[in-house]
């Protein structure tokens, strides 16, 4: 399933999965991701799967690119398991303190804020992958109604909890941070928790998320 | 129950608790982070009696100035740093790689680095620090590790437990070599880049930008031009992965980096460079080398070696 393996750098290997960005690809991606988890290698540091590519870390004290290579293509990756996934919904507030681009998307999009509120609530997400800042989830797919480009000026900080847009996919920032997503609201939902450390992201790749509208006020006592 | 203690009575720039850093955490978005010069680190524990993987405080050009309460402890600093050690009576001029002894009221002044950026103190003791995920590295973007995931600031107290009481004076001869030709391996996207392009990266200097921290080191020269796509879909990142944004200037990741990225990667600096790489401070020129990758294995066995030796010296 792995259409080619080659190095990144002396202590990587670069899966490469294909070129295209969609749940099959990804699924395969998550699959090997998981399954190279639970072999519990020695020598292996870090994992990371994207859209469709898993790159693998290791120590090169202990393992170089031909052992951690043979080892990968020498692992038997059951293709029937039905993915784990788990499904999750985040409270959004769109309040216009929180939905800093909307106007923007309006223009940009060339359809009302309700039409892009009523597409982004009425939609299943695919969590592809997680990373950039701690938790973040990557979540597709977007119509092409609601596809737009990042900001040509990115944010210096983009609030914590803020939920943006940018091309197929949304995410949202678990951090302050910089960031030049399309920002149309906020959740005072707790994505990512360092202090649960055996399970600290709330939503993990191959999970199903929907997001659901809620008040102000429903957003300011959400965590009393 | 005796307390010993530091009172931090400036902090420095970026001054951080820091160990090995932690592993296996880059698919929900938390990089190694760690000491930076993971030789320096190492050495620095040893120079206490400490296992070599001992928390120790991280500073970057500017060092803090700790006050110290307690019973008599050994310190040792590495890197290239100026510091002074404050007594009663008199002020003591100090050297890297070598154990001081600090009695109670202390002054222990860490004035800068010389031409490098980060530095390494160690005690004969723990820092009383808390731990996530086996490490107590501090990652300021997702305040994780020691201290609440924060810079050490001004007025704090640090707590040292379990001091050694078998202090021994230990020294190591060494001097930390400068490099300027950092190689790299050709990254996953070199093809992305036009002739011109290519034979500027490893051709032409580069000057390491004023926007350089733990999280990445920015580039300025020759901008290199990318002829396929300036995005690629974002895929996983590495410390020391050189990405080439749309304005052609490189950036090459650091320890704390996002661990996802949508820029081409035009190479990936060589694990036995890391150390060196790190200490180069802005204004510094570099130029890349292409190396392949068993070279790229042979030269890392050398240096970690040459790290094993240094340490069994001691």
């Amino acid at each position: 399933m792995i259409k080619n393996i080659s190095n990144l750098g002396d202590a990587a290997l670069y899966c490469d999965f294909g070129s295209e960005v969609n749940k099959e690809i990804n699924s395969k991606v998550i699959r090997y991701f998981k399954s190279i988890q639970k072999e519990n290698i020695d020598g292996i540091n870090n994992l990371t799967p994207s859209y469709n590519k898993l790159i693998i870390s290791f120590d090169l004290r202990k393992k170089n690119f031909k052992t951690i290579k043979k080892l990968i293509e020498n692992l038997d990756i059951t293709n029937d398991d039905e993915l784990e996934t788990n499904r999750i919904k985040i409270p959004v507030c769109c309040d216009e303190n929180f939905s800093l681009d909307i106007k923007r998307l309006e223009k940009k999009l060339q359809i009302t804020r309700d039409k892009i509120y009523e597409k982004f609530f009425g939609k299943e997400f695919f969590c592809y992958m997680t990373g950039f800042i701690a938790g973040m989830p990557f979540l597709g797919d977007l119509e092409n109604e609601l596809q737009a480009k990042r900001l040509e000026t990115p944010r210096v900080k983009v609030p914590k909890g803020s939920v943006g847009l940018t091309e197929q996919f949304a995410n949202v920032y678990t951090f302050e941070s910089p960031g030049g997503w399309n920002i149309i609201g906020n959740t005072p939902q707790v994505i990512f928790d360092s202090t649960n450390e055996n399970n600290p992201n709330l939503i993990n790749p191959g999970d199903v998320v929907t997001f659901e509208q809620i008040t102000k006020e429903q957003y300011y006592n959400y965590n009393e | 129950m005796n307390k010993n203690y530091f009172e931090i009575k400036r902090a420095g720039i970026n001054t951080t608790f820091q160990d090995q850093g932690r592993s296996n955490l880059y698919h929900i978005g938390i990089p190694f982070s760690g000491a930076m010069d993971n030789r320096n680190f190492q050495i620095s524990n040893k120079l206490v009696g400490n296992e070599v993987n001992f928390p120790i405080i991280e500073f970057a050009y500017q060092g803090p100035l700790l006050k110290y309460f307690g019973e008599s402890i050994n310190f040792a600093i590495t890197g290239d740093v100026k510091f002074i050690i404050r007594k009663k009576n008199n002020t003591i001029e100090g050297k890297c790689y070598q154990s001081f002894a600090l009695e109670n009221g202390d002054e222990l002044d860490i004035i800068s680095t010389n031409k490098s950026v980060y530095g390494y103190l160690a005690v004969s003791g723990e820092f009383d620090v808390n731990y996530q995920w086996s490490s107590c590295s501090v990652n300021t973007k997702a305040n994780i590790g020691a201290n609440n995931g924060k810079k050490i600031e001004d007025g704090q107290k640090i707590y040292i437990l379990n001091i050694n009481k078998n202090l021994s004076d230990k020294k190591l001869n060494y001097i930390n070599t400068k490099i300027e030709n950092i190689r790299v391996i050709q990254g996953t996207n070199f093809d992305y880049f036009s002739d011109e392009g290519k034979k500027i990266f490893f051709e032409k200097e580069f000057v390491i930008s004023k926007l350089s921290d733990r999280m990445g080191m920015r580039l300025e020269g020759s901008k290199i031009e990318n002829i396929v796509d300036t995005n690629i879909k974002s895929e996983g990142l590495l410390k020391g992965v050189i990405q080439v944004p749309a304005d052609g200037n490189p950036i090459i990741m650091l320890s704390d980096h996002g661990t996802i990225g949508g820029y081409p990667k035009i190479g990936v600096v060589i694990s036995a460079d890391y150390d060196k790489l790190v200490q180069l401070t802005p204004g510094s020129k570099i130029k890349f080398k292409k190396v392949e990758l068993a070279d790229a294995e042979t030269l890392f066995k050398l240096y970690d070696l040459e790290t094993q030796n240094l340490i069994s010296q001691i």
